[in-house]
C-alpha cells in the first residue's frame, strides 16, 4: 500500500480537452479520465499500463480505483465500505461452513486527549502507529479496517473460539507497547485500546449488522468497565477437550474439527 | 389433549436432520398421528427445499402479523402440515424477548391441535437453537458416525444436558456403513457422557438410541427428486429404519 502524500488541494475538475490523458473509448466516445488520473497520481500510484483508452487500461485503471476506494488513505487499512464487504461474506461462508470467525472492534481510549495535548497532526501519527501495531498482531489472513475516526476492526476467519481471549489480548498488548516520538518535540506518546469481539453465529444465516452490533456492545463494555481491557461476548461454545474427543473417537485425535 | 413436542437437533449442518426429520413426520401421519412439522431453523430454513414446498406464507408473516396462524400451516406431501420459516428471517438469527415470545405464542396455539409437533432446529448451538430445544419434552440428536458429527454432537448433547432441564434424549445414528454402528456410536457417546458429564448432573443422563439408517442410494435419489423417502421408494432399507425409528417415537 501506498503511503498517502501531504494534504494538497483538490485537483479542480477536469477541464482539459487536449493532452495526454484523453482517451477515446471503442465507441469513438471521448472518455473522460482526467479526474480518474488525478486521483491515482494524488494517491502516489502509478498510471495504468497499456494504450490509454484499450479495454486493459481501462481494467487495470478501474482496478486501481477499486483499491483505492477500498482503502483508508490515512492508514491504508481497509476502509468501512469494504470492510462491511468483507464481513457479508464471511457471514454467509460461516453460516453453511460452521467454522467460527472473530470480529474485533478496537477503539483508542482517550484518543482527544492526544490531539488536544499534541495537535491533529499528531493525532494522525497515532492512529497511523495504531494501524500498524493492529496489522502486525494479527495472521495475514486476517482483515484489519479503520472504519471510524479512532475506530477500528479486525475480521479473523477461521478462528476458534478457545483462541478468542489470547488473539484478542494479543492485539490490546500490541498497541499499548508501540510508542510514537513525535517529530516537532520529540516527545513520546503511546495509547492505550479497548477491545471488543463477538464469534459469527456457526450454522446461522445472520447479517454484518448483526455482528458488528454485538461486537461493538462488547466494545461499549470494555469502555463502560475501565478501558484498556478485552470483552469477548460469552456464548455457549461447543468446547470438546482432547481428553473428551479421545475417549469418544477411541484414540488420539485424527484431525480437528475446527 | 396436547401435542408431544420433539426437538430433532444437531451439533453438526448436514447430517441429514431436516430430511429425517420430514420422513419421520411422515412415517408417524402413516402411523395415523396428526403431526406437524415447525421449521424452527429460523436462520437457514430449508424444510421448503426438502420438500419441494412455495413457501407461500411463513412463521415470518404470522410473527409480523401479516397472516394468521391457520394461513401458514400448510400440508406436506406425507400426509403431515409443516409451519415454514421462509427466507428473510434474517433478524431473528439471534434470539430477542421478541423473538421468544412469537415463538411461545405459536406454540401455545399448535400444540393443542395435534399429537405429535417435530421440531426442526438450526444445527450448532446459537441462543435460538438452545431456545427452541427448551420447548420440546425429548430432543433427538441427528449424528453421523462420522468424527467431526461425533463430536460435535457430543458437545451439543452436553450443553443441552448442562443447561437445560432434564429430558428425555435419543439419539439417530444416519448413514451408517454397517448393522450395528449405531449402536456402537450410542454406546461410545455414553461413554463419554458417563466420564465427563454426568458426574455434575444431579439425574444422570442415559442417551437412548432411537435407530440407526443405513447409507442408502435411494436417499440421494430422492433428495434430488425432492420427494420423501417414504413416499419414493418406501421398502428401501433407509426408509424402513426411518419408519422403525419412527414408532419407537411413538407413545407406548
Amino acid at each position: 500500500m501506498t503511503p498517502p502524500a501531504a494534504a494538497a488541494p483538490t485537483p479542480a475538475p477536469a477541464a482539459s480537452s487536449s493532452g495526454a490523458n484523453t482517451a477515446v473509448a471503442g465507441s469513438g466516445q471521448p472518455l473522460r479520465l482526467d479526474n480518474a488520473l488525478a486521483l491515482l497520481r494524488q494517491a502516489g500510484q502509478a498510471q495504468p499500463a497499456g494504450v490509454a483508452g484499450s479495454p486493459a487500461y481501462l481494467q487495470a485503471l478501474i482496478d486501481q480505483l477499486v483499491d483505492l476506494s477500498s482503502r483508508d488513505p490515512l492508514t491504508g487499512l481497509a476502509n468501512r465500505r469494504s470492510f462491511e464487504l468483507a464481513l457479508t461474506r464471511e457471514v454467509d461462508r460461516v453460516a453453511r461452513s460452521g467454522e467460527s470467525a472473530l470480529l474485533l472492534m478496537v477503539d483508542i481510549d482517550h484518543f482527544k486527549r492526544v490531539n488536544d495535548n499534541h495537535g491533529h497532526a499528531a493525532g494522525d501519527q497515532v492512529i497511523r502507529a495504531v494501524a500498524q501495531a493492529l496489522t502486525d498482531s494479527v495472521r495475514p489472513m486476517d482483515l484489519t479496517a479503520r472504519i471510524g475516526g479512532e475506530e477500528f476492526a479486525v475480521l479473523l476467519p477461521n478462528c476458534p473460539v478457545a483462541f478468542g481471549p489470547q488473539v484478542a489480548a494479543r492485539v490490546r498488548q500490541r498497541v499499548a507497547g508501540a510508542a510514537v516520538s513525535l517529530p516537532l518535540d520529540g516527545q513520546q506518546v503511546s495509547v492505550t485500546v479497548s477491545v471488543g469481539g463477538a464469534f459469527a453465529p456457526q450454522w446461522v444465516r445472520s447479517s454484518a449488522a448483526i455482528w458488528l452490533q454485538r461486537a461493538d456492545s462488547q466494545l461499549y463494555r470494555a469502555k463502560a468497565e475501565g478501558r484498556d481491557r478485552v470483552c469477548l461476548e460469552q456464548s455457549a461454545t461447543l468446547d470438546v477437550s482432547a481428553q473428551e474427543r479421545e475417549l469418544l473417537l477411541g484414540g488420539p485425535p485424527i484431525r480437528e474439527s475446527e | 389433549m396436547t401435542a408431544r413436542v420433539t426437538a430433532v437437533t444437531s451439533g453438526k449442518g448436514g447430517v441429514g436432520k431436516t430430511f429425517t426429520t420430514a420422513n419421520l413426520a411422515a412415517a408417524l401421519a402413516r402411523a395415523g398421528q396428526r403431526v406437524l412439522v415447525l421449521d424452527a431453523d429460523l436462520g437457514l430454513a430449508n424444510l421448503d427445499v426438502v420438500l419441494n414446498l412455495a413457501a407461500r406464507v411463513t412463521l415470518h408473516d404470522v410473527f409480523t402479523g401479516r397472516a394468521t396462524l391457520d394461513a401458514a400451516l400448510q400440508h406436506a406431501p406425507g400426509g403431515f402440515s409443516v409451519l415454514l420459516a421462509g427466507s428473510g428471517l434474517v433478524e431473528y438469527s439471534r434470539m430477542t424477548p421478541e423473538v421468544s415470545d412469537k415463538l411461545l405464542d405459536v406454540m401455545a396455539q399448535v400444540r393443542p391441535r395435534f399429537d405429535h409437533i417435530l421440531l426442526d432446529t438450526g444445527a450448532g448451538i446459537s441462543d435460538v437453537v438452545l431456545f427452541t430445544v427448551s420447548l420440546a419434552d425429548e430432543v433427538l440428536v441427528v449424528a453421523t458416525p462420522e468424527p467431526t458429527s461425533l463430536t460435535d454432537a457430543y458437545a451439543t448433547i452436553k450443553v443441552l444436558a448442562t443447561t437445560q432441564p432434564a429430558r428425555p434424549m435419543r439419539l439417530l445414528v444416519n448413514q451408517t456403513q454397517r448393522q450395528g454402528e449405531g449402536r456402537s456410536v450410542r454406546d461410545q457417546l455414553q461413554q463419554v457422557i458417563d466420564r465427563f458429564v454426568n458426574g455434575a448432573l444431579a439425574a444422570p443422563l442415559q442417551l437412548a438410541l432411537l435407530g440407526e439408517v443405513p447409507h442408502d442410494s435411494a436417499v440421494r435419489t430422492s433428495i434430488l427428486r425432492r420427494q420423501l423417502l417414504l413416499e419414493t421408494v418406501p421398502g428401501c432399507p433407509a426408509a424402513l429404519a426411518l419408519s422403525a425409528a419412527a414408532a419407537r417415537l411413538l407413545p407406548p
